[in-house]
């Protein structure tokens, strides 16, 4: 009999007809080397000690599992956060960027690079790289250079070095390009931490492993508060989708609970002026990956657009692209407006100011029709504190 | 016989191969460049298919393709300019010609249609640096070979000895030998290219080697031809159309530099 799994792609690093290893040759060498050793090192007894030791004493896991009273209230519905902005460094970045660090010590490589949106998975990166002593490049568009001015003073005090990528749009992709070239050019002594669930194979996989200490906790903590380990819901917003395939994990092969992943819409979904993937795009390969990929008649990769730097890429993960292709997950958008306007509502109702991106997954809320017995897990990848110009802008507007 | 079997078995030495983007500098620039190239002494000529995001190069050929892009270069367009080419030039006024690109437009463009195009208006061979070994076995390489293109893949200083006589076991047409480990158009030294491409020669390939990354004028042409077939030029080339009018004029100069 078959059985499928949503979680583990095939050797290839194929979920479904997405995923591969869509890599030019002077990359081959390196990515091998990772899908080679990546499983062995992550079950390594003494890594995963170490792996959680750092989770539990330096990022503060567990993180909470938070019923929220007043949320929930106003949807009519039960509505647990997960509380990811409570990590060190504020967002679920940090979960992959500790795992990684720890396997790039054990390749011995001695120089990370990172690629950056919103700044959170940079200043992860730079944490770590500090906590270990390594030099730390992060390649961040110069148009979110300006818009998450906070992270980049983050990242510089932590000793790491922030070089503009000036080409495209200017934003996550594009710093994304810089770093896979930079990959390119120094290939013995450099590891790439990516920061999301995207890249070519064994990224994909590597980074929910690390990330799938989410659903892991949720699962227990809901039994704890609840009776159940199993939620009729878990939503999450998705960039690259790191924060929902950690918090989807352990529920992949769950079906009675329904996934949601929430997309920036941009302006709308078709104003020219959007971030929503799988509404605009297409199978195609970006990164070294097969995927869903926003893209013109001829093949070439649109700008997006998203107020949230983090949500502001072409792409998605190949898991991602293989959950919206099969159905297993329901994919829904939210623009920048309401976005804006559900992380107002967040505050004064839960006293929590969520992240930009985070506050896609809340905006999302509306479109779906929850009874006062469902329940509603919601990934709170991250704190709103980088975002504060933005919400202040909305303030006086 | 293939074309690139008919070149190597008249010239095993000095092979020259000369990359341009597609619609660079100009969109109607594109078969000017090929028949001049092929005209003052070039035997291969690779045509760029312009991408929005071109992981293997670096800064000069990134900007050829987005100029290329926005002057208006689209697949359709390519084999429209080829087809025409094609027409109206003569076996003896012209050498072999690859389509080098990433993955992407290719399968938007729809890859058997593509393969079958390009071999419809006279091209040779392709380079796809992204399309991976698996996939190629798997699928790609039975439709590449239906259609009568060669492939081409690349090896590098890192690649090791089993995976390079893979690779050239699955190539036609030649093996292509990046020079060092690094995007199009770096000036990574070149001081161990040598021994590289003298490890290359130990290991009997199939396929005749052609160097390609960092060579720029006569000297490294020179340097790079004497442990291989030959070499490949691209960023080098794409510089010296920066700001000409005159495209003919500037690519017999920019051959006669290196060929002199
Ligand atoms: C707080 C937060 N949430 C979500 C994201 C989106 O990334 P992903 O989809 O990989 O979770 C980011 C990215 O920067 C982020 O900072």
């Amino acid at each position: 009999m078959m059985t499928t799994t949503y979680k583990k792609p095939s050797e290839q690093g194929y979920y479904g007809k997405f995923g591969g290893a869509y890599i030019p040759e002077m990359l081959h060498r390196n990515v091998e080397e990772l899908q080679g050793c990546y499983l062995e090192i992550m079950q390594e007894p003494a890594f995963k000690k170490e792996f959680d030791s750092l989770l539990k004493d330096y990022v503060g896991r567990p993180t909470p599992l938070y019923f929220a009273q007043r949320l929930s209230q106003q949807f009519n519905t039960q509505i647990w956060l997960k509380r990811e902005d409570l990590c060190h460094t504020g967002a679920h970045k940090i979960n992959n960027t500790i795992g990684q660090i720890l396997l790039a010590e054990r390749l011995g490589k001695k120089r990370i690079i990172a690629e950056t949106g919103a700044g959170q998975h940079g200043v992860a990166t730079a944490t770590v790289c500090a906590l270990k002593g390594v030099e730390c490049i992060v390649y961040m568009g110069e148009k979110d250079i300006e818009r998450q001015a906070p992270n980049v003073a983050r990242m510089k005090m932590l000793g790491a070095k922030v070089i503009p990528a000036t080409s495209g749009s200017k934003t996550l992709k594009d710093a994304t390009n810089e770093a896979i070239r930079d990959w390119i050019n120094n290939p013995n002594d450099t590891h790439y931490i990516i920061g999301s669930v995207v890249g070519p194979h064994p990224y994909p996989d590597m980074v929910a492993r690390f990330q799938s200490v989410i659903s892991e906790e949720m699962r227990w903590q809901l039994k704890e508060q609840t009776g159940s380990e199993l939620p009729t819901h878990v939503m999450a917003c998705v960039g690259g989708g790191s924060n929902a395939a950690g918090a989807f994990y352990h529920f992949l092969d769950e079906l009675t609970v329904q996934l949601v992943a929430v997309e920036a819409a941009g302006h709308g979904v078709n104003s020219g002026m959007s971030a929503a993937t799988t509404q605009l795009g297409k199978p195609g390969i970006l990164h070294g990956s097969k995927s869903i990929l926003m893209q013109t008649a001829d093949g070439q990769v649109v700008e997006p657009h998203s107020i949230s730097a983090g949500l502001d890429y072409p792409g998605i993960g190949p898991l991602h692209a293989h959950l919206f292709d099969s159905g297993r997950g329901t994919f829904l958008s939210a623009t920048d407006d309401e976005a804006v306007t559900a992380a107002f509502e967040v505050a004064r109702l839960e006293g929590i100011i969520p992240a930009l991106e985070t506050a896609h997954a809340f905006a999302a809320l509306k479109q779906l029709k929850l009874s006062t017995t469902d329940k509603m897990l919601i990934c709170l990848s991250g704190r709103g504190d980088k975002d504060l110009a933005t919400y202040m802008k909305a303030m006086e507007e | 016989m293939s074309r690139f079997k008919k070149l190597f078995e008249v010239k095993q030495q000095r092979v020259l191969n000369v990359y341009c983007t597609a619609g660079y500098p100009f969109l109607d620039s594109t078969t000017t460049v090929v028949n001049t190239l092929f005209a003052n002494g070039a035997d291969i000529v690779e045509l760029g298919m312009p991408y929005s995001d071109p992981l293997a190069d670096g800064p000069v050929i990134q900007n050829s393709s987005s100029i290329a892009i926005s002057n208006g270069m689209e697949m359709q367009v390519l084999f429209n300019q080829l087809q025409q080419w094609n027409e109206n030039t003569t076996a003896n006024k012209r050498g072999a010609l690859v389509l080098m690109g990433y993955m992407n437009p290719v399968l938007q463009y729809g890859f058997e249609k593509f393969c079958a195009n390009a071999a419809a208006v006279g091209v040779d061979g392709l380079i796809l640096p992204d399309l991976p070994e698996y996939e190629f076995e798997t699928e790609y390489g039975a439709i590449i070979k239906k259609y009568g293109l060669d492939f081409i893949f690349l090896v590098t200083p890192e690649t090791s000895e089993a995976r390079i006589k893979k690779l050239d076991s699955l190539s036609t047409g030649f093996l292509y030998a990046v020079s060092s480990s690094s995007t199009t158009g770096s000036n990574k030294n070149m001081t161990d290219v040598d021994t590289y491409l003298q490890k290359l020669q130990t290991l009997h390939l199939n396929n005749p080697v052609l160097v390609g990354f960092g060579i720029k004028d006569k000297q490294s042409f020179d340097a790079a031809c004497r442990h291989a077939n030959g070499a490949i030029i691209g960023s080098a080339f794409i510089k010296a159309l920066e700001n000409t009018n005159e495209v003919a004029a500037t690519t017999q100069n920019f051959l006669e530099s290196i060929l002199k």
